[in-house]
């Protein structure tokens, strides 16, 4: 999923100080899962913001919504009625969200109300860790599953790096080294060989460096 | 093994004889008397000189402006270039950039992660490996062509190094990566500072089984320790590095103003020890910011005068 994080809310204060009605837009797919933007925590940012512009003395309505998601036209119809009486739009969606609502309603402010972080997963409550960095080639057949694009802090594919340490990366003793986990991962797969297979050059075209990226898929379009 | 480059280290090497290199840091700022210096010092001591290239992130002046002032002065510089910061199109114009000035050698690394340095918030490129750097180096000098395929006008005579770390983790993966590396086109190996010398011993042991040190030629790191303090310094905070607590005792051990001379002589007595390791073929001494002391260093360990090359 998408891991993003809450942003401060003086962040978001300064974005908005000025506006007299604002709508809070949740998500219910991934920022709920990482709990950064569905129905609880717009609940939350409401509520906290409600309390600051009356410790301001200013009289400001804040609404709360949460959709099934924003990065979907249909779900972003269901505000079509509504949008516009808005000053503003907080989305705590994604970036995707935040965009495709921006899109939607090209004329309402919309303010991102979260960071979005990377592609991860919950490793724990209250813990989100990357996993993919959408390089758009996917080489985890030939890593043991182990993707080191997006964990290894050099992305060496041919890894690991001088620095590796009692199984931890250099960069920090709490992360773990990707291409140490790959070689365990090997070991136990019986592939240890494998990993004098030098990986080659990696095409980066396919990735951010291609510019932005589209998926089209003929067999599936309407 | 032949000899397929102009560079003075390689028929060193290929002559059979132990070969010494050192390295010089460039300096923080413009002022090219800072190179000049520590070049006059090691240059007679010396068969060639690496220029480490914005190590540890520190931003520096760049490793290729440095080796060609080695050039002129008529050093045979190793040009250290890091895949930290340069893309594929940079490392290749780079490489053509240093070749413009016969500079004959390259060690191929991936550098310490940016945010060890002064520049914690920038990016890294990353685009190509350290090994996928050799490879491309080779692919340049020996097929005469760019990555993209077209042909290289004059191209680049360069005797490719890598680093080896025997002491990082996973240890039975190092001979495997070094076997990785010999395959990717690597010639000559530099490895980190030597501490742990049973360790060592131990990896070369493993080397000489897969007959990796006839395919290679084993440059042992060696790094005097100029107190107690840098030895712990080292142990606790330099990423892949083994230094046994004898070591840091036996420094511990003498008086503050004489832990130099006793690193001095450290380092001698594990270089007497290594020339007997089969396969180790000679000895990169990084004496960091403390260049002088290369001299004494390969006269103590008989290493001195170096021979003469003809070109
Ligand atoms: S220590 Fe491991 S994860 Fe960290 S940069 Fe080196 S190879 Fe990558």
């Amino acid at each position: 999923m998408i891991v993003a994080d809450k942003k401060p809310i003086e962040e978001i204060i300064e974005e908005i100080k000025d506006y007299t009605t604002i709508l809070i837009l949740g998500c219910n797919e991934c920022v709920t899962v990482c709990e950064a933007g569905g129905k609880k925590e717009v609940g939350i940012l409401a509520s906290a913001l409600r309390m600051y512009f009356l410790n301001q003395g200013k009289d400001v309505t804040i609404d709360e919504r949460t959709l099934e998601r924003q990065c979907d036209h249909e779900y972003l119809e269901e505000i079509r009625d509504v949008a516009d009486q808005y000053d503003a739009i907080v989305s705590l969606a994604c970036g995707v969200g935040v965009q495709f609502t921006a899109e939607e309603y090209h004329t309402v402010p919309v303010i991102p109300g979260v960071n979005t972080c990377f592609l991860g997963a919950t490793e724990a409550r209250g813990l989100w860790t990357e996993r993919c960095q959408a390089c758009g080639e996917c080489i985890l057949a030939r890593t043991g599953g182990i993707c080191p694009v997006s964990r290894c802090a050099k992305r060496i594919l041919n890894g690991p790096c001088g620095g590796s340490s009692n199984g931890k990366c250099e960069i920090n003793k709490e992360l773990d080294c990707a291409w140490q986990l790959i070689i365990d991962r090997l070991d136990a797969l019986g592939k240890l060989d494998d990993y004098e297979t030098i990986s080659p050059i990696k095409d980066w075209s396919t990735d951010r460096a291609g510019g932005p990226r589209k998926v089209v898929r003929e067999d599936v379009q309407l | 093994m032949n000899v397929k480059t102009p560079s003075r280290l390689e028929k060193v090497l290929a002559a059979g004889l132990l070969a010494v290199t050192s390295e010089c840091g460039p300096p923080r700022g413009s002022d090219p008397e800072v190179i000049i210096k520590k070049a006059d010092l090691i240059k007679d001591y010396v068969d060639a000189v690496n220029i480490t290239d914005n190590q540890t992130s520190v931003t520096r002046l760049c490793s290729l402006a440095a080796c060609i002032r080695l050039k002129l002065m008529g050093l045979d510089p190793v040009l250290q270039m890091v895949t930290r910061d340069r893309n594929r199109i940079a490392l290749q114009s780079d490489i053509l950039g240093a070749a413009s000035f016969d500079i004959n050698n390259i060690l191929c690394l991936s550098g310490d992660h940016q945010s060890f340095g002064d520049c914690s918030n920038g990016q890294n490129v990353h685009d190509i490996d350290s090994m996928q750097l050799v490879q491309t180096v080779r692919h340049m000098r020996d097929q005469g062509k760019f990555l993209g395929g077209d042909d290289i006008e004059r191209p680049p005579k360069m005797f490719v190094g890598a680093a080896a770390n025997p002491f990082a983790d996973p240890f039975e993966i190092r001979v495997p990566r070094l076997a990785k590396k010999i395959a990717a086109g690597t010639e000559f190996i530099q490895t980190q500072c030597i501490y742990n010398l049973d360790k060592f011993e131990e990896w070369m042991k493993r080397v000489r089984e897969r007959g990796l040190h006839e395919k290679v030629y084993i440059l042992a790191g060696m790094t005097p320790m100029k107190s107690a303090g840098m030895a712990r310094y080292m142990k606790n905070r330099v990423p892949g590095m083994d230094v046994p607590d004898e070591l840091i005792k036996r420094l511990a051990g003498v008086p503050k103003e004489k832990q130099a001379e006793e690193g001095i002589d450290i380092c001698v007595e594990s270089i007497e020890r290594l020339k007997e390791v089969e396969g180790v073929r000679g000895f990169h001494i990084m004496a960091i910011e403390w260049e002088e002391k290369v001299p004494e260093i390969v006269k103590r360990t008989g290493l001195f005068p170096r021979p003469e090359i003809a070109d």
